[in-house]
């Protein structure tokens, strides 16, 4: 699981209130290559919850992402850089993502989280 | 450059999979008929729900591949051995989605709502009992309860949910499932439709419906539901008749 759609997904479990983002628990990190793409990348920031993404890469071991992304993009390519590594080739292969409230764990096993509901969850 | 979809020879497979078949196909031949305007489309984000095999997402990502750069994919099913087999097959064709075991799209709905340009489904569609939607294993693969209906009316609400402003949907239905209903259902919604694909095979008269938002929607609501089914059943007799001369 890479962190863009770690940064979309939320504990929806019936009657939860405070469901994102959810906490990474990480037993395997692999880092996999991407093609950098500067476009893209300026496409999805203003997507992304940056909070998330931030704390989302310290967990896994990545450390070097700032507290807030800078407010022009175009010339920084070192930020650039950082934001696609965080973003797109950190994979959470095995581990658990635990939602803020209930503190319920949902498993991510082959680098798939599961996201399906026990019956008396829905 | 011909247009490469996925090849069968490298689709992952599981005895609790559902393996690429005729349904499978037509939705990618509507994928490739309407490949022209998916790339002018210029999606960010594509998705397709109930993944299986992996053929089919595979298949969109190889069409779009080198005409649109800088697609987010994701693929989600809720059988557990499925999304393993989608991955597999993505990598044997060298590309990558972001898949997720989901009931439709549980988890990601709040935060992807209106992002999606495209998505694509080949939804459990035959008339089965109602208890045997959702069972475990393969039969949930196909079994759509009453008229085929029940899982496609969970996804089209969803589906409506998620989607962006210029999204899109393919979606495969059977005649048997009343498309002319869905389509009229989906037009109260304010989207248009048309039928991308028709295809009769021995055992089924398959159609791939396209969806989009359609903004003059609203002022045609005026055409009465009657006037509208007439025109459904019009084109796909013209559709039919074509395929047959
Ligand atoms: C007819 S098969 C299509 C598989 C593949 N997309 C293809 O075209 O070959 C339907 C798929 O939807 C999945 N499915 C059924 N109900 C679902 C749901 N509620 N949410 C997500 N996927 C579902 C099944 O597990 C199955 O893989």
């Amino acid at each position: 699981m890479r962190l863009i759609v770690h940064n979309m997904l939320s504990c929806n479990i019936r009657g939860v209130v405070n469901k994102f983002p959810l906490r990474i628990e990480p037993e395997k990190v692999i880092v996999k290559e991407v093609d950098f793409n500067p476009d893209f990348l300026k496409h999805m920031i203003a997507k992304i919850d940056w909070k998330a993404l931030v704390d989302g890469a310290r967990s896994m071991g990545y450390p070097e992402l700032p507290d807030h992304p800078p407010t022009t993009l175009e010339s920084d390519e070192s930020f650039l850089r950082k934001f696609h590594h965080s973003l797109l080739e950190l994979n959470l292969e095995e581990g658990s993502l635990v939602c803020p409230e209930t503190g319920r764990k949902f498993s991510v096993n082959k680098g798939i989280p599961n996201m399906l509901l026990h019956e008396d969850e829905v | 450059m011909s247009s490469r979809i996925a090849s069968i020879r490298l689709v992952s497979s599981h005895r609790e999979v559902y393996e690429p078949c005729d349904d499978s196909f037509a939705l990618v031949d509507a994928l490739l008929a309407d490949r022209t305007n998916l790339i002018e489309h210029n999606p960010k984000v594509c998705m397709e729900i109930g993944s299986g095999s992996g053929y089919v997402i595979t298949s969109l990502i190889l069409l779009l591949k080198n005409e649109v750069p800088g697609v987010h994919y994701l693929a989600t099913d809720t059988n557990p051995i499925a999304v393993r087999v989608t991955k597999e097959t993505l990598e044997a064709h060298g590309v990558d989605a972001d898949v997720v075991c989901a009931d439709i799209a549980t988890g990601l709905d709040k935060r992807l709502a209106g992002s999606v340009d495209v998505i694509v489904v080949n939804p459990p569609y035959v008339p089965t009992p109602e208890y045997e939607v959702g069972m475990e294993g393969i039969a949930s693969a196909w079994a759509g309860g009453e008229n085929g209906r029940t899982v496609i009316d969970k996804i089209l609400p969803v589906v409506d949910l998620l989607l962006s402003d210029k999204g899109w949907l393919y979606l495969v239905t059977l005649t048997s499932n009343f498309p002319e209903e869905i389509c009229l259902m989906m037009r109260k919604k304010g989207y248009a439709s048309r039928i991308v694909v028709q295809r009769s095979t021995e055992e089924e008269n398959l159609l791939i419906l396209k969806f989009w938002r359609d903004q003059d929607e609203v002022s045609h609501k005026e055409i009465s539901s009657p006037t509208f089914l007439a025109h459904f059943s019009r084109s796909l007799s013209l559709l039919m008749e074509k395929r047959w001369r």
